[in-house]
């Protein structure tokens, strides 16, 4: 059933995720670079104090009309926490540099790291807790916590992880508790500090990376267990990563989201995980750099009619995070299009 | 497919290197070790890659694939191993991440395939302009990962096209796959969207634009 009535985001995306029809679709802009931009810093100054990133984030906010708050800076802030190296770029998303697991026997004597030792983490949690002020519980307030089975790309780097996974079942078990250990603790200080919801990253997971057979008798578990660990709303992000081969397996991890691929049908994604799972997507984030403000329309357009009817759905990029390199003018046109398009009330037979 | 190369396939999807070995021992009543590789092992090869790239295996399993055969063509004597090629001549790169499966997997396909190819390792722009002008090589790989560093190609590419222009660039990695068209705005001579085509591109290499 339609509802025309007016929503605050909050709002929103709560009617969204109950599986119901809001005023409008809600989008989420899941912009953490560009905020620079507008306070015109480079991105190291950018994440070096939380005040920036609300800044960065309550602009963006006002100019954009969507419909979150992003409290994330970028995923190595988690290995900063665990002594490990990050690398900036001038205009991409910071990554982690030489991986501080150097060979599988480091693992042994792996400590999680306490989160209220780490200066970095203080910053985004500090960052969560003003934007969960200003927001006034209007605005959801999203943190975000890598998932233990994906983190140790960035620890141990991707070849020595897959090995370790298929051949090394003890060290596996070892780093995994370790992992869950601190995504369960991080992911609750963020709740803790003023978040709605936790996306739960988890590219690993994907069938992209890993079978679903492997998923199930590693990843599978790994997200079992932290999500029920996490003492809130969580949402699983695959990076645009595939996910339609293990809708089911997720729907039993008691996500109540899942971040889709650009490679895949959002009608399908949509008919798979109707009345279960929340589709966040799946504009193309890559492809969104060279969009004019009639291809945003469009893409805008094409989503909203796939997967918007009923709820349950978000409008967003396909990766949870918007390459630095999309226009200003591109955003606003995206956002434009989901008031065009996005109303409930305009669709009809919904 | 013959039932040696479906096995041969299946013992790669499940990394059971074991079972690979064993079915290239067993084959060597059907086929000498020089026909397994170019008749059961290169082609599965192409096949996984492929799969991966329609969806239907994961990344894993094209890496595991790779560094089995690897070991396969390594443990061969001298006088049965695959003819090496040393043309076209290449050199394959990381271009500034720190993340080097896509690499590693590419690198494992085409030694795989027979091919020499001079790993330069993790490399920034500067050093990757000077050593592929400075080897000569004919077909240069660049894998990356992040986007920023695929978008820094454009610069690499203009500068290796004003100091070496006989160099042909391939690129490959994620910014790739999920933009198709990302590769022809940085001017790179080839793009790679698994690792199967990394084997195309050398093998139909001609010196000139694809």
């Amino acid at each position: 059933m339609s509802n025309p009535v007016y929503m605050n985001s909050m709002l929103r995306v709560l009617t969204a995720m109950g599986h119901k029809e809001p005023d409008r679709v809600p989008l989420f802009l899941l912009l953490t670079m560009h905020g620079a931009k507008e306070l015109g810093l480079t991105l190291k100054e950018y994440y070096s104090r939380a005040e920036n990133v609300v800044e960065g984030q309550l602009r963006l906010y006002r100019k954009y009309g969507h419909d979150c708050l992003f409290g994330f800076f970028h995923a190595p802030v988690e290995i900063q926490a665990w002594g490990g190296e990050v690398v900036y770029y001038d205009q991409g998303a910071p990554n982690s540099g030489e991986p501080f697991i150097k060979k599988p026997g480091d693992i042994t004597a792996l400590e999680p790291p306490v989160i209220a030792e780490s200066a970095h983490l203080r910053e985004v949690l500090k960052t969560i807790n003003l934007l969960y002020e200003e927001s006034a519980g209007e605005v959801p307030v999203l943190g975000v916590a890598i998932s233990p089975f994906s983190v140790p790309v960035m620890q141990m780097g991707f070849e020595q992880y897959l090995e370790l996974m298929q051949f090394e079942p003890g060290l596996f078990e070892k780093l995994m508790q370790v992992n869950i250990d601190f995504c369960a603790d991080w992911a609750n200080a963020q709740l803790e500090a003023g978040a709605t919801a936790i996306t739960y990253f988890d590219p690993v997971s994907s069938p992209t990376i890993v079978p679903r057979e492997l998923f199930l008798s590693k990843g599978f578990p790994v997200a079992v267990k932290t999500i029920n660990r996490i003492k809130g709303p969580v949402a699983t992000h695959l990076a645009s990563g595939r996910a339609l081969s293990i809708i089911d397996d997720l729907v039993k991890t008691k996500t109540g989201a899942i971040g889709v691929s650009a490679e895949e049908d959002l009608v399908e994604l949509k008919k798979a995980c109707r009345g279960r799972l929340t589709v966040i997507g799946n504009l193309n984030g890559l492809e969104m750099i060279n969009w004019n403000r009639n291809q945003a329309e469009l893409a805008v357009r094409e989503a909203i009619d796939k997967a918007a009817s009923g709820g349950g759905f978000i409008l967003s990029d396909n990766h949870g995070e918007i390459p630095y390199q999309v226009s200003d003018e591109v955003l606003g046109a995206i956002s434009n299009a989901v008031n065009k398009y996005g109303s409930y009330s305009k669709k009809e037979g919904t | 497919m013959d039932i040696i190369a479906e096995h041969f396939k299946e013992a790669l999807l499940s990394s059971d290197e074991a079972a690979a070995r064993g079915l290239m021992n067993e084959s060597k009543q059907q086929y000498t070790s020089l026909q397994f590789v170019e008749k059961v092992l290169t082609r599965v090869l192409d096949q996984i890659g492929d799969g991966w790239e329609k969806g239907e295996y994961a990344l894993s399993q094209v890496y595991m694939s790779g560094k089995i055969c690897e070991r396969l063509i390594e443990s061969l004597p001298g006088e049965q191993r695959f003819a090496r090629k040393d043309k076209p001549k290449m050199a394959i790169a990381l271009l500034n991440d720190y993340h080097a499966l896509g690499k590693r997997i590419v690198l494992s396909h085409l030694r795989s395939g027979g091919y020499i190819v001079t790993d330069y390792d993790r490399v920034d722009e500067k050093e990757l302009v000077e050593r592929a002008c400075e080897d000569q090589v004919e077909l240069l790989l660049v894998s990356v990962l992040m986007l920023s560093s695929a978008l820094s190609l454009k610069e690499v590419i203009q500068q290796i096209r004003y100091q070496c222009p006989a160099v042909k660039v391939a690129v490959g990695g994620a910014p790739f796959r999920l933009d198709n068209g990302l590769w022809q705005g940085l001017g790179a001579d080839f793009a790679g969207f698994s690792a199967a085509d990394a084997l195309r591109i050398a093998s139909s290499f001609n010196g000139g634009k694809k």
